[in-house]
């Protein structure tokens, strides 16, 4: 089945998991991803193979940073007709808060998408949206079909 | 090779989960604290299962190790130094089925912040794959547990 079809039934039905069953690091780290109307939200669960600061505990930041990422190229295929994992070019992320071991969340949002390239801004929480623990920025070459 | 700063490194990396489940290890760490560390290939990583290429999020992930461990070996004390910011380009893709080396170093190192910069590569170091910068803050000995410190500093000697 290609990406095309894939986005299309999951929009369909609401089950994204055969889509992210396509991305083997996706399932390495635990990704998953619910739609609310037209906004998606992605989760990363606690997950103890992602700890990467035994002291807290937390979440290692690498970890955080590959979710954003691939939330960031997830969001490009489900939103912006993306036929397959768009490549990136670079990804900026700042750290703002500890990630603690727990659940974590993320949203994106197209900053600008032209023809070759698209700027995707990302976001991601744990307690409440208001405080995120990381914010960064990537940009994706966007396939021609 | 430093013996003891490499000892320190990889005593650091057995002590983070995520860096153990990917198989991260040591190649090397210089008298002066600049750091190679290995990502052996792994079909887990696979980001595109037509290309087999690993992911970008585990390059993240071996650049923040690297540039982290390069800080914890760059200083002489031990101290906890979380990741402020980190900025990767992806020049070109990884190939699959080859291990990638993330290089960093620490090129300046002041009261509060230390900036590292470092690349990841396959075969040859002036080849890169992608190219990373980062700054990490420094928490300061008193914010790191002693019995943490001796043992990323000794090792377990009991």
């Amino acid at each position: 089945m290609n990406v095309r079809e894939l986005v299309k039934k999951a929009h369909e039905t609401g089950d994204y998991s055969d889509l992210i069953a396509e991305i083997p690091y996706a399932k390495k780290i635990g990704v998953t991803c619910e739609r609310f109307g037209d906004d998606v939200i992605f989760k990363l669960p606690a997950n103890k193979s992602n700890i990467g600061n035994p002291l807290l505990p937390a979440i290692h930041g690498g970890v955080i940073g590959g979710f954003m990422e691939l939330s960031a190229a997830l969001y490009l295929m489900m939103f912006q007709d993306v036929p397959k994992l768009p490549k990136i070019v670079d990804f900026s992320i700042d750290y703002l808060r500890a990630g603690y071991y727990q659940d974590t969340f993320v949203e994106c949002e197209l900053t600008r998408q032209g023809k070759r390239v698209a700027n995707v801004s990302i976001y991601a929480w744990q307690k409440t949206r208001g405080e995120p623990i990381t914010t960064a920025r990537a940009h994706f070459l966007i396939p021609e079909n | 090779m430093d013996k003891e700063l490499t000892g320190r490194a990889q005593r650091f990396l057995d002590e983070l989960a995520h860096c153990m489940d990917i198989g991260l290890s040591v190649s090397n760490v210089t008298n002066d604290g600049k750091t190679t560390l290995l990502l052996p290939y792994n079909e887990e990583l696979i980001g595109n299962k037509d290309t087999r290429i690993m992911h970008g999020g585990a390059i993240t992930t071996l650049m923040d190790t690297a540039s982290g461990t390069s800080v914890i070996c760059s200083l002489d004390d031990f101290e906890i130094c979380p990741t402020l910011d980190l900025r990767i380009d992806y020049l070109k893709s990884a190939e699959p089925d080859k291990p990638v080396y993330g290089f960093a170093e620490c090129y300046r190192i002041s009261r509060n912040v230390v900036f590292t910069r470092g690349s990841a590569y396959q075969e040859d170091i002036n080849d890169p794959i992608a190219y990373c910068v980062g700054t990490f803050m420094r928490l300061g000995t008193e914010f790191t547990p002693d019995y943490f410190r001796t043992r990323v500093l000794e090792g377990n000697r009991s």
